[in-house]
């Protein structure tokens, strides 16, 4: 393998930690006094939780169980075993959760993409899931990176508009809603880093010579950025540390590429409407440019748009002869893969584009006996001698 | 302040695929993004280094620039910004790379001032860069989630290879085969609750969010309108 320039840079870097007299504000003291003026309540981080540091050195607390999943609408959708595999990790973990049907999608895709919405209404849909999940006493966990981005977002204006609070009480008020704020915003992929130590300890299939590339979610880290996860034992503490820390765990190699920092290209819009801009810029600055200097097995990834992106470009990709061809899943599958899943009945690859059946093969796993077994899953479904396939089917 | 015409920074007039309106009329569009309560954490001036193009998506593949953007609003140029609003806002990623500016701008959040704007005033650019997306509206604002399972068509995804077919040829059955309760919905993201539909129609409906639809999209509107309105009167809901 030969040193990408990104290397060389790294390589001359020290390690670095921020003292805690080097720290930024701290948004939690503003949180916190609003919620003494009687403005809000602040939904606090259940006892059990693990302390991590962020960007610029708060502390950041990562709840380790009792959380309400604010799932995605594309995963869910779309990658239904990205999902699956978050909820699978943490029943194998042991942790208890709740999954709401009193959710709607945060809709920043939507206003991302055609802007046929405004601050008062994106923020009433945030605080609305947010006071539901407050209603059961469970603590919300983000599935997708842009709600998390969006939500950050929300947070800061609530925090420095006071006529948006007013506006937004309004509203909640008239659903009967408290307003409500977490502690923290908490994003799966941040979990998935916290209890890192935990998911490795449940490992039964060997990472070892698996090649990743990882690809960080824009609006996880360059959105409202003092919230993102930086460890000074990841990337020297340069890049955010969350699914490196991970896969590195499970024994991956993690490899660099020089277009790290690069958006995938989704767009909100394009990705609808104009793919030919989000395919070009998928495979020319980040598939195409990870094979030729990392030539990785899987891409890995944290979030919905970006997983969706990387896999379905690069089938038309592929038919112009570009140098492409690389499977790409969030590290939440990663992980559960690691932790004996099944690659179709948790992971659902089956809805994936990309070939993942290279990956599977060095993972050890025999994906044909697999699919045979999802087959013969949806078969009894189809017999109705079942309605679903259940927790209790995927060992959990 | 020379002439439109004259400034090196604009496209040139004749390629413009929109018309011009008087001067006043630009101005009105331009105060309403100022007046957003977010754009003074948006901008504050630019030194125009140019580190949010280096880092823009859009940037590498469109005639598209966010110093360009941060610029003219720095510069308060109201024919140039009525001019990206016809033109360049709707090639814009979101990715917000550019919050990596120096000043501390966001030129993707100008830019989201901007879109809304061209939206509220049915603005030519926001009716075309909408067609098309009617459909992903309709689905958000009235069941709550934004992508279906059941979107995965083959006629409307033709480039994301043969298993978005096999996706749709086996649906029902590979919904009910997942594990969590909630995801054995086709044309849902997963199963949303009555009352919470009911809950996210009154924030369309409280906050105006529903009024920006009519003016891009009349007929969308309609039909919004009139499923909300028959959901809450059946809940006994009065506005
Ligand atoms: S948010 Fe828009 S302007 Fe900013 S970097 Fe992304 S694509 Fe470019
Ligand atoms: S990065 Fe900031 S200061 Fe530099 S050109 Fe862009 S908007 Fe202006």
């Amino acid at each position: 393998m030969t040193t990408t320039p990104v290397e060389l840079v790294l390589a001359k870097k020290e390690r670095f930690d921020r003292t805690p007299d080097r720290r930024s504000e701290d948004f939690h003291e503003e949180l916190f006094e609003l919620e003494r003026a009687g403005e809000l309540l602040v939904q606090r981080v259940p006892d059990d939780f693990v302390t991590v540091s962020t960007k610029y050195g708060v502390p950041k607390k990562i709840p380790r169980a009792h959380l309400w999943h604010h799932k995605s609408c594309g995963q869910c959708g779309h990658i239904p075993g990205y999902s699956t595999s978050i909820f699978w990790i943490m029943r194998k973990l042991g942790h208890d959760y709740h999954d709401p049907s009193d959710q709607t999608s945060c809709t920043a895709w939507n206003y991302y993409a055609s802007a046929t919405s405004n601050q008062a209404a994106q923020a009433a849909v945030a605080l609305r899931n947010f006071a539901a999940a407050y209603e059961t006493g469970y603590f919300p966990l983000i599935h997708c990176g842009t709600s998390y981005g969006h939500y950050k977002e929300v947070r800061a204006e609530i925090l420095r508009h006071p006529e948006l609070r007013t506006q937004v009480r309004k509203v909640l008020e008239k659903l009967g809603k408290p307003m409500v704020l977490p502690e923290e915003i908490v994003h799966y992929s941040e979990y998935l880093y916290a209890l890192r130590d935990e998911i490795a300890a449940q490992q039964v299939r060997d990472f070892t010579g698996i090649g990743v590339t990882v690809h960080p979610a824009c609006h996880y880290y360059k959105l409202v950025e003092g919230d993102a996860i930086f460890d000074p034992d990841v990337y020297q503490g340069q890049r955010t540390a969350v699914v490196t820390g991970l896969a590195t765990r499970l024994g991956a190699e993690v490899r660099n590429y020089s277009t790290w920092f690069d958006c995938c290209g989704f767009g909100f819009r394009h990705i609808l409407v104009q793919r030919d801009f989000t395919r070009s810029f998928a495979t020319m600055r980040k598939i195409e440019v990870m094979k030729e200097e990392a030539n990785p097995d899987v891409v890995l990834t944290h979030d919905t748009g970006c997983v969706t992106t990387l896999d379905k470009s690069q089938f038309a990709a592929q038919a112009h002869g570009k140098n492409v061809g690389v499977p790409v899943m969030s590290e939440a599958q990663f992980a559960a893969l690691a932790m004996g899943a099944h690659p179709y009945k948790v992971c659902q690859l089956h809805w994936h584009s990309a070939n993942y059946r290279p990956l599977l093969e060095k993972m050890g796993i025999d994906w044909r006996a697999a699919w045979a077994e999802f087959e013969e899953s949806v078969a009894k479904l189809a017999r109705n001698e079942q309605e679903f396939v259940t927790w209790e089917d995927v060992g959990v | 302040m020379p002439a439109a015409t004259q400034d090196p920074l604009r496209k040139v007039d004749d390629v413009a695929g929109f018309a011009d309106v008087p001067r006043a009329e630009k101005e009105r569009l331009v105060a309403e993004v100022f007046a957003d309560p977010r754009f003074a954490d948006y901008l504050y001036g630019c030194y125009e280094c140019g580190i949010c193009v280096a880092v823009c998506p859009s940037a590498r593949f469109y005639d598209f620039s966010p110093r360009r953007i941060a610029q003219a609003a720095g510069r308060r140029d109201v024919d140039l910004l009525y001019q990206q609003m016809q033109e360049d806002i709707w090639e814009c990623s979101q990715c917000f790379s550019c919050l990596r500016c120096p000043r501390g701008n966001n030129p993707g959040g100008v830019i989201t001032i901007m879109r809304e704007v061209a939206v509220n005033n049915g603005m030519s650019s926001a009716r075309e860069a909408l067609e098309g997306y009617s459909r992903i509206i309709y689905k958000i604002m009235s069941t709550g989630t934004q992508v279906s399972p059941d979107m995965l068509q083959p006629d409307a995804f033709p480039d994301w290879g043969p298993e978005v077919q096999d996706v749709s040829e086996n649906l029902a059955l590979w919904r009910r085969a997942l594990p969590p309760e909630t995801h054995h919905t086709t044309s849902t993201g997963w199963s949303v609750a009555e009352r919470t539909l009911i809950e996210l129609y009154l924030i369309w409906l409280e906050t105006g969010a529903l009024d920006m639809i009519r003016q891009v999209d009349e007929g969308l509107h309609m039909i919004l309108e009139e499923v909300m309105e028959d959901r809450l009167e059946e809940e006994g809901i009065e506005r």
